[in-house]
């Protein structure tokens, strides 16, 4: 139950970039918005910082990075298994 | 205005390096070239797999980008090798990078008589190159004919919180200062269209920006057309950025982008274009880190910045290639490979500032002669002529 180093980009972001691994369970707190991890997270990787419906956009850097997969949970590790990219692709699965 | 020691070329460029490129017109001269350049100080030979095969648009690529490697300031005398009956003809070549009026030779093997004649024939234009390149001394050059190229490979989540943004510190410096900076890779430029919107210089910029990304998008649509898109063969991104942290072509690119700084683009450029003026431009190469970096190399960049979160020891003939990290880890893993780790701002015992000053501070080193880690270990292998619509 640690106290893990987080980064949020922008205001706007709903997804946070760790700065160190982290275990479930963990927390983390920057600018004011406080997650508690529900996966493993490693170095690096990126955590959601609010609860995301299905087909909605995650946020990092300000702008679109991709849609989720899936309803996503507050404090869930975010990647491929659960985020996917329309850019490049023939729209949305 | 700021300057630095750097070899004057007749046409006002400035080189950072003072070398000989043997450059084959053909595949079917590579060999000779290779073997010309190992028998002469200082010469670089640039192998490739072009010269004939190829079609209007793709041929004219490759055309430009052998003449755009010859007329690269940091090749102080160029040696073209023919076969003889080629597409790229030998005499072309060398009359469009004579035009910068450095010294530039050609003959075909042919003409020569066979490879063992043409070896010793290219080996005594190479010496006599070489002696007369022993001689030229630094001179002090305006900073402003400094071109930097900017790349990122084997990308972690490091490079677009840190390594990047640094380098977009050093770039606003280097653009202050006059220079000129070269962003590429437009397959990983997908999703930064609102960031380019704001720093394009005028509309028609930004128009052409964005017609490069759409075009680029069409043709990564139709060649993943049909593949499962969880599969390595659809991914936009390598699996060394998937296991980075970095999940999407967006994502990559929004971190991508803070290398070239917050200054204006003034303009677009074609693969290996020159730009006929100074300032930040983006460059329509894409795919693999060798095309990229040989389009920059051909376009007139003297140093290429390269940062890399996972690590990566590439480099190219007789352009130095600076090696950037975010990632503290693999700084201390890859120690020999790269040669600044801006990881420090993550672990807070440095400041942005502080790691973008001393980014700058070695680009000029750098230009002044200091050899990069991958120049050092003799790695060459960024050099690949880009087909055209390849992404």
């Amino acid at each position: 139950m640690a106290s893990k180093r987080m980064l949020i980009l922008a205001p706007q972001d709903n997804v946070g970039v760790l700065l160190e691994d982290a275990h479930k369970g963990d927390t983390a707190v920057c600018d004011g918005v406080g997650v508690v991890f529900l996966d493993n997270i490693e170095f690096c990787h990126k955590v959601a910082l609010t609860d995301i419906p299905r087909q909605s956009d995650f946020i990092k850097y300000g702008e679109i990075i991709g849609y989720a997969l899936r309803d996503i949970k507050k404090g869930e590790w975010i990647h491929i298994h659960n985020l996917d990219d329309i850019r490049g692709r023939e729209g949305k699965l | 205005m700021a300057q630095f020691w750097g070899y004057r070329r007749e046409n006002g460029d400035a080189g950072v390096r003072n070398q000989i490129a043997v450059i084959p017109s053909v595949l079917c001269a590579n060999h000779v070239a290779k073997a010309v350049a190992g028998q002469v100080q200082g010469a670089v030979a640039f192998p490739h797999p072009c010269g004939c095969g190829q079609h209007g648009k793709d041929l004219e690529q490759s055309v430009n980008t052998l003449i755009g490697i010859g007329q690269n300031a940091n090749f102080g005398a160029v040696l073209i090798v023919g076969l003889g009956c080629e597409r790229i003809h030998a005499s072309e070549l060398a009359e469009q990078i004579a035009k910068t009026g450095k010294p530039v030779e050609f003959f075909n093997i042919q003409e020569v008589g066979g490879t063992i004649k043409a070896i010793e024939h290219g080996v005594r234009i190479g010496r006599a190159f070489a002696m007369t390149l022993s001689t030229q001394k630094r001179e002090l050059c305006e900073l402003s004919t400094l071109k930097i190229g900017l790349k990122c490979g084997g990308t972690d989540a490091t490079s677009g919180i840190v390594s990047n943004p640094a380098l977009g510190l050093a770039v606003d410096r280097m653009i202050a200062e006059g220079g000129t900076a070269f962003l590429s890779e437009i397959n990983e430029l997908l999703g930064t269209e609102n960031i380019m919107r704001r720093r394009a210089e005028t509309p028609q910029v930004y128009e052409q920006m964005e017609a490069a990304l759409k075009e680029c998008e069409r043709v990564l649509e139709r060649l993943t057309h049909g593949i499962e898109r969880t599969s390595e063969a659809a991914a936009l991104v390598s699996p060394g950025n998937f296991s980075g942290g970095v999940s999407s072509v967006s994502e990559k690119a929004l971190g991508g982008i803070h290398k070239s700084g917050s200054s204006k683009f003034v303009g677009v450029l074609n693969y290996a274009e020159r730009p006929w003026k100074n300032g930040l431009f983006l460059m329509k190469a894409a795919s693999s880190d060798c095309d990229v970096v040989t389009s920059l190399a051909a376009g007139g960049a003297q140093i290429v910045c390269f940062v890399t979160g996972v690590g990566t020891p590439t480099g190219f003939p007789g352009v130095p290639v600076l090696k950037i990290t975010g990632n503290s880890r693999t700084y201390y893993k890859m120690e020999d490979d790269i040669d600044i780790n801006a990881g420090g701002v993550i672990d807070g015992e440095i400041t942005f500032h502080q790691i973008g000053e001393k980014i700058y501070k070695e680009i000029i080193d750098i230009a002044e002669g200091k050899t990069t880690k991958a120049e050092l270990l003799g790695h060459d292998e960024l050099w690949a002529i880009g087909r055209h619509e390849c992404y």
